[in-house]
């Protein structure tokens, strides 16, 4: 077991990547967050929260999705919902997806499915903790990066949250 | 996470652990069911027929929509139009539609058992959606989901099961599910239409007596006169059931209690239900109906991937 960033070094990227947010959307007037269940809303919950410090006074429209019924490995592996939560619309919306990690792409794949289900966004930008890179499956590349990575295809790479009763920090194990 | 069956042929059969995984997922489900666009890509590759060898509205309706909903391909069958009423047998009619490469079949039959029979010849999935006076298991989770969903728990929740409990397959498959899951159970209703050896059997209460049986509980089921099941003289009028067995408003204000009223339909107004009962504030049957779509694409969703 190895550890690539520790609590702290989380923590540094999150504010990077809500500043980096920031930067190209200003004020988030017509952009919305949608964090992807169930490992990426510990990321987008931390990223919302340094956004709501940076730009006081604003609401951040924020969204929980769940890609379960989007997946394309039904017949192989039967997976349990968790919540989806998005109460308002995304229609010419900028929508920001927050993920954990990114790997092969194909739960960003099953999530820009899912999105299409509560209206057309004007745009759709990625952004995640740690990139993978080198073990795409699908044409989908990151907009928002904290960390990017190398690791083998029998590698896990796991983030973990103090707020699930871990040790908070990103690992990779063989 | 998966269900330990690969039918859903009652809920006899059922772990209580594979319940709560239904009921759990259907609540997902639901959610998706109240979004603009109320469609999922789940079942896009798999082929469903729906074979209805007895009449339905409701559960015809609600398993095609459940069906659509998770994209699924949809076939419907019905007796009346079909080369049954040539002499075909039902195996026979199964198999020359499963040989179309067909997934799962959907099946509703006036022979308790046929369902079971089917499952000893064929491989392909099986939902059970009634078969004779055996069991209705989508209709009893539809009615714990809407049980939940009102109260907050099936847990030690105290459920009436009113009316004609000899025929009713929905009676067998609530007493299933509402005992496994923690729940108390009365049965109440005329001696003639209560099986003998029901608390010996099930371990639920029986009484004759309509209204110690709503005092006592949290949730009435109310169930249809099956007179299409009776080939005998039950009861001596449908008149005298409603003044004996019938829920009236006058009946529920005397309660000095607020109790949820259920009733899997169709409703014989006037009869097990006074109308101004069925339309009222303690009524939840439309929410029945509605929880039924997301009940039934929680069950074809989890056997679709066994």
């Amino acid at each position: 077991m190895k550890t690539i960033l520790t609590e702290q070094q989380i923590s540094l990227t999150i504010q990077r990547l809500a500043h980096q947010i920031i930067e190209h959307h200003l004020d988030l007037k017509e952009t919305v967050i949608i964090g992807l269940q169930p490992r990426g809303i510990y990321v987008s919950d931390k990223i919302v929260e340094e956004l709501t410090k940076n730009l006081p006074g604003r609401t951040i429209l924020y969204g929980k999705v769940d890609i379960t019924f989007y997946r394309d490995d039904i017949r192989r592996e039967l997976h349990v919902p968790n919540k989806t939560e998005i109460n308002f619309s995304i229609e010419n919306k900028n929508v920001i997806l927050v993920d954990d990690v990114l790997y092969t792409g194909r739960t960003i794949r099953a999530a820009l499915d899912a999105l299409l289900g509560f209206g057309r966004p004007a745009k759709v930008e990625l952004c995640v903790l740690i990139d993978r890179r080198f073990s795409r499956q699908l044409p989908i590349q990151p907009d928002y990066t904290g960390k990017v990575i190398d690791a083998l295809i029998t590698q896990k790479v796991k983030v973990q949250w103090k707020e699930k009763g871990e040790i908070t920090g990103v690992i990779i194990t063989e | 996470m998966k269900l330990s069956t690969p039918h859903l042929l009652g809920i006899k059969d059922l772990l209580p652990q594979d319940i709560r995984l239904i009921l759990d997922t259907a609540k997902q489900f639901k959610e998706v069911l109240q979004r603009p666009i109320k469609k999922v890509p789940s079942l896009r590759d798999v082929t469903i027929v729906n074979l209805f060898f007895e009449n339905s509205t409701r559960t015809r309706i609600s398993f095609e929509l459940a069906e659509r909903r998770l994209s699924a391909d949809v076939l419907n069958f019905t007796t009346s139009a079909s080369s049954v009423s040539k002499g075909e047998t039902m195996l026979d009619t199964v198999n020359n539609i499963l040989s179309m490469k067909v997934d799962m079949v959907v099946l509703r039959h006036s022979a308790s058992g046929a369902p079971h029979f089917l499952a000893k010849h064929i491989s392909s999935a099986i939902v059970n959606a009634g078969d004779g006076t055996n069991e209705h298991p989508t209709q009893a989770l539809l009615d714990a989901y809407s049980i939940e969903e009102a109260t907050g728990s099936l847990q030690g929740k105290k459920i009436a099961i009113v009316g004609d409990i000899m025929h009713s397959r929905v009676a067998l498959s609530n007493i299933h599910l509402l005992t496994k899951m923690g729940a108390e159970v009365t049965v109440a209703g005329p001696p003639t239409l209560i099986p003998k050896f029901l608390t010996e059997a099930f371990g639920v209460n029986v009484t004759y007596n309509l209204k110690e049986a709503l005092q006592w509980c949290d949730v009435a089921n109310v169930l249809r006169i099956q007179l299409e099941r009776q080939n005998q003289p039950l009861f001596s009028s449908l008149r005298e059931y409603n003044i004996a067995y019938g829920i009236s408003r006058k009946l529920l204000d005397s309660l000095q209690k607020d109790i949820i009223i259920m009733h899997p339909g169709p409703i014989n107004r006037g009869v097990e239900l006074d109308s101004d009962v069925a339309n009222g504030h303690e009524s939840i049957i439309l929410q029945q109906v509605e929880n039924g779509v997301a009940v039934r694409m929680a069950v074809l969703y989890l056997l679709a991937g066994q």
